[in-house]
């Protein structure tokens, strides 16, 4: 007898397996996700656009041949030393103490080679990465773990985090197993405990006490090196607005897709704006207070090659930072750890739990044997490469737009592939010359 | 004695004449007059030098002060002796918002009052108050003493760390995680040192002593409330 016909197992949009693995770890163990690694849903990005290239209203300069600039100077508006970047990709602050020395001082000799600068994170600055590291820029944080007067001073920049894309508004947490003796001392507090990183800074409380927040920094150094403000990806136009107002040289925007903070999983993919959608808006901000160019705008979360380096920019930043990349390009979620990804209960490009300090690549851990895995000269090597191939990709770009530097690229290079994306970047969207929101439509 | 007048002399060269003593240097007495409650007074030193700044000052005066003894002869704004290294910074009056946050070291004198958050973070250095404190103070302390000879606010030593506390007065209420603790002579040694040093006129049995209950210095769902 035929067998009867039955409806195929349906799984629910709504209620996925992975939204039920969910409900039920949160069932077994009482506390929310805790990872790192950025957004990981599909949210507009610089892969929704494309260069149009040269054709017969623009030429192109030869590739190889006739020279594409890429070096940028942050902090030309009130500091005496402003930074010269051979360029315009920089590494973003990770903290010693979330990664191990060796990777501290891979990525301070792998930004060296190829001319740029890196950035401490919370935690302090460390004798590998300032060792290491020709320009180095001191973030400012609100836990100030480690922040004291001799390291200021010996800062090629100063970094004044307000927020991280991963986590506009929210902290941070390092367990207790990455507290080591050494990272406790640097921080003052006991071993072993899990340490708190605070949400806003203790002794300010908006742009107007930030403005005497910096008056103090400068003063404290002299008004010679540069003094970034760090914001994430929130409210784009008024931040930037607000960070010039309060007297930043540099401003630096972390969309979502900014990925090397640990914190909850709910967080990262519900708080904040992707990077593409806050480009426009920051840009805007500076041209209405006439500082574009002026005050440099660096944008970070989600850089992974030369093509969104160079979307970027055309966009209007200043420089681009990386920092989930720069950690893959040392080494970080390599097949070749698998087998300890499996034990871990992951897989090589889905470890997220950078905050465990159990790495099989030896980076996000202040475990010995595991961090003895990555050798700072090879890694900083890797780093190195990495940088040059995305440098020869936006300048390969940037050519066949018919660009002598790469800061000359401009948002009618662009065209978008989707409605979004259009909106979002301001460029139009393929085949037409109208996008969502475009005045006069 | 050497003077600078910041009715005539800018705040730059004001601290930068400061900054730019040497640890051996023999001109150790400054006066500034008029700070005229300008902001980022004498920051950043690190010399034993004595500065007597001659009236009330705004924000940030003393901040990160390493070596030096800064005499407030007034009043001061938020976030005096703010990351303080090592030195003394005394105030004659009144303190604003967080007085002494993130300090790493030395003793911050404050003769008068201080407002909210005073010892924010603080991770080492050892404040005296005289008067009373605001709320939330000692928040997130990490290390150091923090000694009030009057009462305390709301919250006191919300999520503290390791810091001591001793209050002669009230507390108006604990923030999250802190307690009153057990006051042992090795703690009525501390409080001693400190009085002496501050010039208070205080005995050290008239204290109590509060700390961490150190239940949340690892997460635990069953503390819940208390997040």
């Amino acid at each position: 007898m035929d067998k009867t016909p039955q409806t195929e197992p349906r799984q629910s949009w709504t209620f996925s397996r992975e939204v039920n693995a969910e409900i039920r770890r949160a069932a077994a163990t009482g506390i929310y996700d805790i990872r790192g690694g950025g957004a990981k849903r599909r949210v507009p990005h610089f892969d929704d656009l494309l260069f149009l290239g040269a054709s017969m209203s623009r030429y192109p300069l030869e590739g190889y041949r006739e020279k594409c600039d890429t070096s940028v100077t942050l902090g030309t508006r009130f500091a005496k030393k402003p930074i010269e970047l051979k360029i315009p990709i920089t590494i973003a602050g990770m903290s010693f103490g979330a990664l191990s020395g060796q990777a501290k001082e891979a990525l301070g000799r792998g930004a060296t080679m190829a001319g740029t600068s890196t950035t401490t994170g919370d935690g302090g600055m460390t004798e590998e990465e300032r060792g290491h590291s020709e320009k180095l820029v001191y973030q400012y944080l609100p836990s100030r773990y480690g922040m004291n007067l001799h390291d200021l001073r010996r800062a090629d920049a100063i970094e004044i985090v307000v927020g991280q894309g991963a986590k506009p508004g929210g902290g941070g947490m390092l367990l207790g197993q990455k507290i080591t003796e050494r990272v406790a001392g640097m921080r003052d507090l006991p071993q072993g405990i899990d340490q708190r990183s605070a949400c806003r800074h203790p002794d300010w409380t908006g742009p107007d006490d930030l403005e005497i927040k910096i008056l103090e920094l400068r003063e404290i150094t002299g008004w010679q090196v540069p003094i970034y403000i760090k914001v994430g990806g929130a409210r784009p136009y008024y931040d930037t607005a607000l960070a010039v107002k309060a007297g930043a040289d540099v401003v630096v925007l972390d969309g979502m897709q900014g990925g090397t903070a640990a914190t909850q999983d709910v967080f990262i993919e519900h708080v904040g704006q992707p990077t593409l959608a806050c480009i426009r808006p920051a840009v805007q901000a500076l041209q209405d207070l006439g500082m574009h160019r002026e005050v440099q705008l660096v944008v970070s979360g989600g850089i992974r090659s030369g093509a969104d380096v160079a979307k970027a920019l055309a966009l209007g930043a200043d420089a681009v930072a990386i920092g989930t990349a720069a950690l893959v390009a040392l080494g970080d979620n390599d097949p070749k750890w698998e087998a300890e990804y499996q034990a871990l209960g992951t897989t090589h490009g889905a470890y997220d739990d950078w905050h465990e300090g159990r790495d099989p690549a030896g980076i996000t851990t202040q475990h010995p044997e595991l961090g003895a895995r990555l050798d700072p000269v090879a890694a900083g090597r890797r780093l190195r490469n990495y940088l040059n191939v995305m440098t020869l990709e936006c300048q390969t770009l940037a050519r066949a737009c018919g660009k002598s530097h790469v800061l000359n690229l401009e948002p009618e290079d662009l065209c978008a592939l989707t409605m979004e994306a259009a909106a979002m970047a301001k460029v139009p969207l393929a085949g037409t010359d109208w996008y969502p929101g475009k005045p006069g439509f | 004695m050497q003077s600078l007048d910041m009715a005539a002399t800018d705040l730059r060269e004001v601290n930068a004449t400061l900054q730019a003593q040497a640890a051996q240097t023999n001109q150790t007495e400054w006066v500034i007059e008029n700070p005229r409650g300008s902001h980022a007074v004498a920051v950043g030193l690190d010399a034993p030098i004595h500065v007597t700044v001659k009236g009330s000052t705004g924000y940030y005066c003393a901040g990160m002060n390493a070596q030096a003894t800064v005499h407030v002869q007034g009043s001061v704004g938020p976030g005096v002796a703010e990351n303080m290294m090592s030195g003394e910074v005394i105030i004659d009056g009144d303190a604003s918002q967080y007085a002494g946050a993130t300090g790493h070291g030395g003793l911050l004198n404050i003769k008068g009052n201080a407002s909210s958050r005073c010892g924010i973070s603080m991770k080492g250095i050892d404040i005296v108050v005289h008067g009373n404190i605001g709320h939330m103070s000692a928040f997130m302390a990490q290390k150091g003493n923090l000694v009030v000879l009057g009462d305390a606010g709301d919250a006191l030593g919300d999520s503290l760390y390791e810091a001591r506390l001793f209050v002669r007065g009230s507390v108006k209420s604990l923030g999250a995680d802190c307690i009153e603790k057990e006051m042992r002579p090795e703690h009525l040694e501390i409080l001693a040192d400190l009085l002496t040093r501050a010039g208070a006129d205080a005995t050290p049995e008239e204290f109590r002593r509060y700390g961490s209950a150190r239940k949340l210095y690892n997460f635990n769902i069953d503390h819940i409330d208390e997040y």
